[in-house]
């Protein structure tokens, strides 16, 4: 078994709701990487989290976790998968002690076992001095280690975070990539959706971008990047005529691609920033009152692939 | 890398030291919940009614009206236990913050958190029966004659009747959203009290006969009418053929629509 989760032609249509919130996406993520599903609120990331941890149900497709088809072996997928879910689902009638101790008891796994699993992630997860505090009690940075500590408990093989990082300081956010790069040291596959670009970068060792549902690119960091080949975005505030400033946009070398944007325009140029002078004479006469140059990035990737920006 | 073999009791027992550690943390407020309305209402039937002149008639061979009480309040300390230890923090874990996902994502079948948390409801109903009746026998000021006529039919109602309850609970824990546990009081749990034989027998509802058929829907006509087969036989009585009967048919059915209403909350 090379691919720790395999996705062909994924799709869930939720009730009630006219268009996919997946549509046939396929891909794979081979085992012990650190996978990321990136894309904007509403792509479908926890969508594809939650089919893969046999939370939802695909309408259509099939997904194979560690072996095991979610749709005809649900029981055997949860116990080797770990689950941190998006919003947080501490036990909040439970000390941070008690979620770990007995998510270990709802895996199975006897008292004395448990508590010494339990005093061990503490340990590791540096919340020990915090192990009697109540869920509510806790920082979001620290909430969201006692939620990573519970989800590999039980030892999973593969492990599902969904946004990990979402509202985390940049100090927490650190750290929480360090655990997450120590959980893959251990043989751990992780799966982890994010909004943001850097996190993908760094962090991931193989992406999928996703937008309405649909997977548009897929491959390492440097693959995506070069794919798009180093293209910076500008991005133009134009006060004027648009279709004139098209016009004189395109005559210019370099650039490879013109989308409207609510404020104005935006353009692919390459190379890089060499482009961007040229573009400024060019737009001038035409009401130019902001520019924004996005270097070479996954987020020009995604600029290019869906003529949105992330954080759009 | 190897994996544990399933162990689905040992994940049951999990799940029922959870909500021990959970009832153990908030055990006097349990306590007085469970004791509140049993002795508010000893106090005033058998004492400030009596001595302020208002006798209320029982029927011919029932030597009091705390007698009659006893297997009513019991009935319902023991549905309410049950009905609230489930419904109540269900509706929340499955709200906003799902917090139940963790016990969901054990590898089990979806059913056994709803299996697990009848079960623990069902016992509370049984704690909470067990610390009203010394209340009821000693408390009152009237005098009280209660003796276990019965130990099969005593047995078989309290679990008969803290099962349904919970399985009630479960029902109606996947169906109201925390919001609405207000509304649930009022408009299921209070009229199921008053129109429950609890402070009176079914038989002497006879002189109301709609009344008398249209309360036989109330699963706590059936706890406090086998409770008095089993403790206070003088008391007129339904067959307990038909308590039993009806209970079991209230519970599985309440069962199984609570399972089917927490798969249908957890998986979307
Ligand atoms: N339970 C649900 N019922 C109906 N629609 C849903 C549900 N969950 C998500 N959706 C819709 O499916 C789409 C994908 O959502 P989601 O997977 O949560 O995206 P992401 O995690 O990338 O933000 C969105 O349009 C969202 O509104
Ligand atoms: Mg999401």
């Amino acid at each position: 078994m090379t691919n720790a989760v395999s996705l062909t032609a994924l799709e869930k249509v939720y009730q009630g709701s006219a268009t996919p919130a997946l549509d046939r996406v396929s891909l794979n993520v081979p085992v012990g990487t650190i996978y990321g599903l990136l894309g904007p609120n509403g792509a479908g990331k926890t969508t594809t989290i939650g089919i893969c941890t046999t939370r939802v149900r695909a309408t259509g497709g099939e997904a194979v976790v560690a072996g095991y088809s979610v749709r005809e072996h649900p029981t055997a997928v949860r116990r080797i998968i770990g689950v941190a879910a998006q919003a947080l689902t501490l036990d909040r009638s439970c000390t941070v002690r008690e979620n770990i101790y007995f998510h270990c008891r709802y895996f199975g796994i006897g008292r004395h076992a448990a508590r010494e699993r339990t005093d061990e992630l503490l340990e590791r997860f540096r919340i020990a001095d915090r192990a009697s505090a109540m869920p509510m009690a806790l920082s979001g940075g620290l909430a969201q280690r006692v939620q990573l500590a519970r989800a590999i408990a039980h030892r999973p093989d593969v492990l599902f975070l969904d946004e990990p990082t979402a509202g985390l300081d940049p100090q927490s956010r650190l750290a929480l990539w360090d655990l997450v790069r120590s959980l893959k040291a251990d043989g751990i596959t992780v799966v982890l959706t994010t909004h943001y670009m850097e996190e993908a970068d760094q962090l991931c060792d193989r992406l999928a971008i996703i937008d309405h549902g649909r997977l548009l690119a897929e491959g390492t960091p440097a693959q995506l990047k070069s794919e798009a080949g180093g293209a910076a975005a500008i991005d133009l505030a134009l006060s004027g005529e648009r279709a004139e400033a098209r016009n004189a946009l395109r005559a210019i070398e370099g650039v490879q691609e013109i989308q409207d944007t609510e404020r104005g325009l935006r353009i692919l140029v390459t190379p890089e920033r060499s482009g961007v002078p040229r573009v400024v004479a060019a737009v001038a006469p035409f009401g130019l009152t902001d520019l924004r140059v996005v270097d070479p990035s996954l987020e020009t990737v995604f600029i290019a692939l869906t003529g949105r920006d992330l954080r759009e | 890398m190897s994996k544990r073999p399933p162990n689905l009791f040992a994940s049951i027992l999990g799940l029922w030291s959870r909500d021990a550690a959970v009832l153990r943390r908030e055990g006097l407020p349990f306590f007085l919940r469970v004791v509140a309305n049993p002795l508010l209402t000893v106090f005033v039937f058998t004492y400030v009614l009596p001595r302020s002149g208002q006798q209320i008639p029982v029927a011919a061979g029932v030597t009091s009206f705390a007698t009659v009480l006893v297997p009513g309040l019991v009935a319902v300390a023991m549905m309410f236990t049950a009905i609230s230890a489930v419904a109540l923090p269900l509706s929340i874990e499955l709200g906003a913050t799902r917090e139940i996902e963790d016990r969901v994502l054990a590898p089990n079948p979806l059913a056994t958190v709803p299996f697990a948390k009848i079960c623990f409801g069902a016992f509370q109903g049984i704690l909470s029966g067990a610390l009203v009746f010394p209340i009821l026998l000693i408390l009152p000021a009237t005098e009280v004659t209660v003796r276990v006529a019965s130990w099969p039919m005593l047995v078989t109602m309290l679990l008969l009747a803290s099962w349904t309850g919970a399985a009630l609970g479960l029902f109606l824990g996947t169906a109201i959203r925390p919001q609405q546990i207000g509304l649930m009081f009022a408009i299921v749990l209070t009229p199921m009290v008053f129109l429950g034989c609890v402070y009176y027998p079914w038989a002497s509802l006879s002189a109301i006969p709609w009344l008398q058929k249209v309360v036989l829907m109330n699963p706590l006509v059936y706890m406090a009418e086998g409770l008095r087969i089993a403790l206070t036989p003088d008391v007129p009585h339904m067959s307990p053929l038909a308590t039993i009967l009806m209970l079991l048919l209230l519970a599985m059915t309440l069962s199984a629509l609570g399972v089917r209403g927490f798969i249908r909350r957890v998986v979307d």
